[in-house]
């Protein structure tokens, strides 16, 4: 064990753990725009209800997305220094505009969002919340056309031992990354979708549940049956537009996930050929080259039709690419670890699938103003750990699979790491990191389960019926739901 | 002008932007226990910061992107050097930021430890700053502890007046007092540590070389010492632009040394990305950073009211 492979560890540890925020952040702040947007629209009060909710939930893991970007946005200077050094001049371009036109966006205008519903006119305060969603959906993009650049590296030259922009466009517009960022955005509609479809199935059964007690409780006195029907701020008009709009999303937002995965599979087979030949555990060059969706079943040609949408294209293999990146690139191991982008290719497509079939089995039970089968409503609990799970593998695939090179055909990842900084340096921020992380990650899933199982803030005076204009006297009593 | 000169200018103007702005809200976030009485006026107090303190924050990302961008080896360099103090750094923003999110949204004892991250956190990031720099300048353990204590004295000052500008109340009574209360330490450590601090070790040349760094830190001291009287005078808004005004000035001494040799060893020329890179960022800079600015000056225009308890 070396500092080499501590930083590893860290950077693996610390990017997947900003990883589970991030995809939340910059789906569910599309959604609870969206149901912002309905409520302005519609007037109806179970969307500001669903707003503030979903708003909460939302604010409170991107806190979590925040903090842990920051670590991230050091992380390069401080585990990675030749690695910084060799490519700070392309690399760093992106980082800093996602700083200067994403994350400024955000950020402000989030706060405008939080503080503004008393203090902002509604419409301003609706574009509040969109400019902040379109800030993380950028800063989406500038960080993916990063990666996708140590991937397929563009518009660039070695001169003196460093990588030297020559077009920012290309960096920008690199096909890698034109795949990359629809696959991962669309997939964070995924999870987000998942999110509130998990929420949704939860809170649909859990208020059933409620709704029996409550007749249960039928002879017992006044008081008590007054007391039962508080805590059932229950309206399954509500859950059921949440859960419809949610299983629509995560359906539309599958369909570009596998879309852009199929694109990303072609450049693979240009660009990374290795990344390719591992996730299928192909040893040698072979054409019309099958597909084993599991060890043991291979459906012949498969492989040769998903990587070049034609069966009989050739496929290169490990054993062929090590050899000739050694008459390349000198002796060296050029295999990345073989069972963990085999797997992950596998929990990626599989998991992920499952949740956009998930979605449309959902989307069918409950067409036509039909409630949501009780057994339905208990499996939406899994949208929420697949797609994250599926999210998870991708990343080890796309990071692990690019091993051993940071920036591929051009920079070791050994050659990568800060020369000064020691083991035990490493080793004590790894420790600090990991500690400080696994608590937060533990309040902040105790903070989750219990606002949605408290549910929305109930309405304080009788539901009667209202028109648009009245949003503002709604927004004044439900308000302070959301200040400091 | 020269870009790699231009390019230092924007970095220290982001770290300048960045250490007046998170200043106050890690002044507000270290007091918050020495200036409230009881949950209302601690609400009262996160209030002044609640909507902008996020927004500062992203002003530390993009000094430190920008750097990446601009000089990536200062920036591989500077953050691998100070490896350890930017671990805490990075912890002491992480339980911070994440206290001031989620504090309103618990109670009771979580409530507290809310509150005691959000202390800890700012108090512990405010010293490192200023030790960070003091130890990068001078290399000894006495600059490290005097810069820190400078950063710490200068951000705790800067949040009670902007605690006695925003609010109303007792609370703005008593951040008046502690306002002048804490100048009676910083004054006497920005004396110190500022004239001091040139005469040791590398940067000594730079302030030979250049006297109107001399002329920058005294004005930094004229600054702060203004400050107190205005905030004597209850004049709340013009003592916090002088308090601003010290943090500019300190910011700018340091960055006017660090010119030429950001790191020892490391000249700005060979630490630059090529000219195509700074060229293109340029544009970019000069057609965002006006809607940054204007933008972020509107939040503070649109909670421009004092927040009553
Ligand atoms: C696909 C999207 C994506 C990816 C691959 C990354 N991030 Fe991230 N990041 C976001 C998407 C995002 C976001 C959705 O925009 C976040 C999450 C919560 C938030 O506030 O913004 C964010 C937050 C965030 C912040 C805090 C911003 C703030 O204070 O408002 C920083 C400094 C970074 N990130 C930096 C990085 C770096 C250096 C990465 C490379 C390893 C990285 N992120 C990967
Ligand atoms: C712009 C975004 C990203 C950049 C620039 C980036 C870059 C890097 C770098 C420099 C390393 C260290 C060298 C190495 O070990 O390969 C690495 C490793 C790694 N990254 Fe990424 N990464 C990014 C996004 C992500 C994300 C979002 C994830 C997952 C959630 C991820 C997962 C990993 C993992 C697991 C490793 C460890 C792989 C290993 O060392 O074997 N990366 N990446
Ligand atoms: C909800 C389901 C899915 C999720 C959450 C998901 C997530 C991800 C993530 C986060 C990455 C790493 C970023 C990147 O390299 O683009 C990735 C890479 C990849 N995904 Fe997916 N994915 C899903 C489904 C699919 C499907 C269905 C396919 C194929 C048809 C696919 C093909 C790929 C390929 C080939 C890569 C590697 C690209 C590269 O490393 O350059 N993915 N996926």
């Amino acid at each position: 064990m070396d500092a080499l492979d501590l930083a590893r560890w860290q950077f693996g540890v610390t990017t997947v753990y900003h990883f589970l925020f991030v995809p939340l952040t910059i789906g569910l702040g599309i959604f609870v725009a969206g149901l912002q947007t309905a409520w302005h629209r519609t007037g109806k009060e179970h969307y500001l209800r669903l707003t503030k909710f979903f708003g909460k939930l939302f604010l409170i893991n991107f806190a979590m997305g925040v903090v842990t970007g920051l670590v991230q946005e050091f992380q390069f200077g401080m585990n990675w220094s030749e690695y910084s050094t060799f490519v700070g001049d392309v690399f760093g371009a992106p980082l800093a505009m996602e700083a200067l036109l994403a994350f400024f966006l955000e950020s402000t205008f989030l706060g405008l969002w939080i503080f503004g519903w008393d203090r902002l006119p509604k419409r301003i305060h609706l574009a509040c919340i969109w400019a902040a969603t379109i800030g993380s959906n950028l800063s989406a993009y500038f960080i993916l056309a990063a990666n996708a650049w140590m991937k397929h590296p563009v518009g660039y030259e070695v001169v003196d031992g460093r990588a030297r922009m020559t077009d920012l466009w290309a960096v920008l517009t690199n096909s890698t990354a034109l795949a990359q960022v629809p696959h991962v955005i669309a997939a964070s509609f995924v999870i987000a979708g998942g999110f509130v479809i998990a929420v949704s199935g939860y809170r649909i059964t859990r208020e059933r549940r409620m709704a029996a007690d409550a007749d249960a409780t039928v002879p017992f006195t006044r008081a008590a049956r007054g007391r039962v029907a508080a805590r059932l701020t229950g309206d399954p008009a509500m859950w059921r537009s949440s859960l419809r709009a949610a299983l629509v999303m995560t359906a539309i937002a599958g369909a570009v996930v596998a879309g852009s995965g199929d694109l990303s599979g072609q450049y693979l087979r240009e660009q990374q050929p290795m990344k390719l030949a591992a996730a299928e555990g192909l040893r040698h060059d072979e054409k019309g080259a099958p597909f084993s969706p599991v060890p043991g079943i291979e459906v012949p040609n498969m492989l040769s039709l998903l990587a070049a949408h034609d069966p009989g294209a050739e496929v290169q293999g490990i054993d062929d690419i090590q050899r000739r990146y050694e008459q390349r690139f000198g002796p060296g191991d050029y295999v990345p670890n073989l069972p963990v982008v085999y797997w992950s290719f596998r929990v990626m497509t599989g998991f992920g699938l499952s949740t956009v079939g998930l979605s449309l089995l959902g989307l069918w039970l409950t067409r036509r103003r039909r409630p949501a089968p009780e057994w339905f409503a208990r499996i939406c609990l899994l949208a929420l750990p697949l797609p994250t799970l599926a999210m998870i593998a991708g990343w080890l695939l796309s990071e692990i699979g690019r091993q051993p090179w940071t920036v591929q055909g051009e920079l070791l990842t050994a050659a990568s790491v800060s020369p000064g900084v020691s083991l035990s340096e490493v080793a004590i921020s790894l420790a600090i990191f990991t500690a400080l992380y696994g608590v937060l990650a533990i309040a902040e899933a105790r903070l989750l389960v219990r606002y949605v199982k408290a549910g929305p803030e109930p309405v304080e005076t009788p539901l009667e019926p209202r028109l648009p204009d009245d949003i503002d006297a709604q927004a004044a009593r439900l308000a302070p739901t959301l200040m400091y | 002008m020269e870009l790699t000169t231009f390019w230092f200018l924007v970095i220290a103007f982001l770290w300048t932007g960045y250490f007046v702005l998170e200043g106050f809200d890690f002044g507000v976030g270290a007091l918050l226990p020495v200036l409230s009485r009881g949950e209302g006026e601690r609400r009262q107090m996160l209030a002044t910061i609640g909507p902008v303190w996020d927004g500062n924050e992203v002003w530390l990302i993009t000094a430190v992107g920008a750097m990446f961008a601009a000089f990536p080896a200062w920036y591989a360099r500077l953050l691998s050097g100070f490896y350890l103090p930017l671990v805490m750094v990075l912890a002491g923003l992480i339980v911070r930021g994440v206290a001031l999110e989620w504090r309103g949204k618990v109670e009771g004892r979580e409530r507290a430890l809310c509150d005691a991250g959000i202390v800890a956190g700012s108090v512990l990031t405010a010293f490192l700053w200023g030790a960070i720099f003091g130890n990068l300048l001078y290399g000894t353990m006495a600059a490290t502890v005097l810069g820190g204590a400078l950063s710490l004295t200068l951000a705790v000052v800067h949040g009670a007046v902007f605690v006695a500008l925003k609010t109303t109340g007792p609370l703005r009574a008593r951040a008046r007092h502690t306002a002048l209360a804490v100048s009676v330490a910083a004054l006497p450590v920005a004396i110190v540590a500022l004239p001091a601090l040139p005469g040791a070790g590398a940067a000594n040349a730079a302030w030979t070389s250049h006297p109107v760094l001399w002329l920058a830190a005294l004005a930094a001291m004229i600054a702060l010492a203004s400050a107190v009287a205005l905030i004597w005078r209850r004049r709340e808004g013009w003592a916090f632009t002088a308090t601003a005004a010290s943090i500019v000035l300190v910011t700018g001494t340091l960055f006017g040394t660090l010119w030429r040799e950001p790191l020892p060893g490391l000249t700005v020329a060979e630490a630059a990305s090529g000219p195509y890179t700074l060229g293109v960022m340029t544009w970019i800079g000069l057609i965002a950073l006006p809607f940054v600015l204007a933008y972020q000056g509107w939040t503070y225009w649109v909670f421009r009211r004092r927040v009553t308890a």
